[in-house]
């Protein structure tokens, strides 16, 4: 636990590394849900190779780093119904606000974008509220 | 060119997603439960990713992509419903499951198949998102 926020600044300044090579190397925000997104509903074809290539190393890397340290834990649920809610919400949710945590956190933020910071506003709230009534008021995650 | 920053960035992404712990549900929604046993570390995440985020910002003035083209320019500050709708129904998905579209994909290589139903539905949402944008237009026009 005492050891865990090195884990998380070293690896948060990993994924801003990468946030910044995506920008100064070609001119783009580092947004999984845009990335992906675009792939899905077409709007992104005609960058398609670019951002399959970047998902790719997204999918590959963890792998590369799970065979020195076993850090596989997940912790995901097992209720498929919560699965597919969640993945919707955020499928649908992400899309809508056109960014998500890569994309209006880490990339919007850092520029000072009030679009970014009011975006991570409301999707903390929503999460924490969320964590607040299904685990503490229902008691169902 | 732009596909090898693709592929060096996706690399420093999911890398740091495993490292920092992101991978780990129980991490992120450890974050989002401030009336349990909160967890600060995605504070230490997003926190070390400002970093690079604003020096690169900064680096961008006066200058071009090294691949070509040009910087994003700088987003319509007008927030708009579907900015705070859409983060709304997001951070909903993002506590409920405690994943988000990232580190969604950077466990998808080991974490079994749930993992492949969640990015699957996730990927329906998605294709599924400018119909429901468009619904919501024409129930109350945005401005």
């Amino acid at each position: 636990m005492q050891i865990d926020w090195i884990y998380g600044l070293i690896g948060g300044l990993l994924i801003g590394t990468g946030g910044a090579v995506y920008l100064l190397g070609n001119g783009r925000i580092m947004g999984a849900s845009g990335i992906i997104g675009g792939l899905v509903d077409g709007s992104g074809w005609s960058t398609a190779v670019e951002r399959i290539i970047f998902l790719v190393g997204v999918f590959a890397a963890p792998l590369v780093v799970l065979q020195f340290w076993d850090r596989s834990e997940t912790n995901i649920t097992s209720n498929v119904t919560q699965l597919v809610v969640a993945g919707l919400l955020v499928g649908i949710g992400t899309r809508i606000a056109n960014g998500c945590t890569s994309g209006h956190g880490v990339c919007g933020i850092s520029r000072l974008s009030l679009r970014g910071i009011v975006a991570t506003v409301f999707y903390i709230l929503a999460g924490g509220l969320t964590m607040a009534i299904l685990r503490h008021v229902m008691g169902w995650i | 060119m732009k596909n090898i920053f693709a592929l060096i960035a996706g690399l420093l992404f999911g890398g740091g997603l495993i490292i920092s712990g992101m991978t780990n549900t129980a991490k992120v929604q450890g974050w989002l439960d401030v009336f349990g046993a909160w967890d600060p570390t995605l504070a230490f995440v997003m926190g070390g990713a400002m970093i690079p985020m604003a020096i690169a910002w900064a680096f961008t003035k006066n200058r071009s992509p090294i691949a070509g083209g040009s910087f994003p320019a700088r987003p319509d500050p007008k927030l708009g419903r579907n900015l705070i709708i859409g983060s709304t129904l997001f951070g909903m998905g993002w506590g409920l499951a405690g994943l988000c579209p990232g580190p969604s994909i950077a466990s998808l290589g080991f974490g079994g198949p749930n993992l492949w139903i969640f990015v699957i539905a996730m990927a329906a949402g998605m294709f599924a998102a400018p119909r429901v944008r468009a619904s919501m237009d024409r129930m109350i026009p945005a401005e």
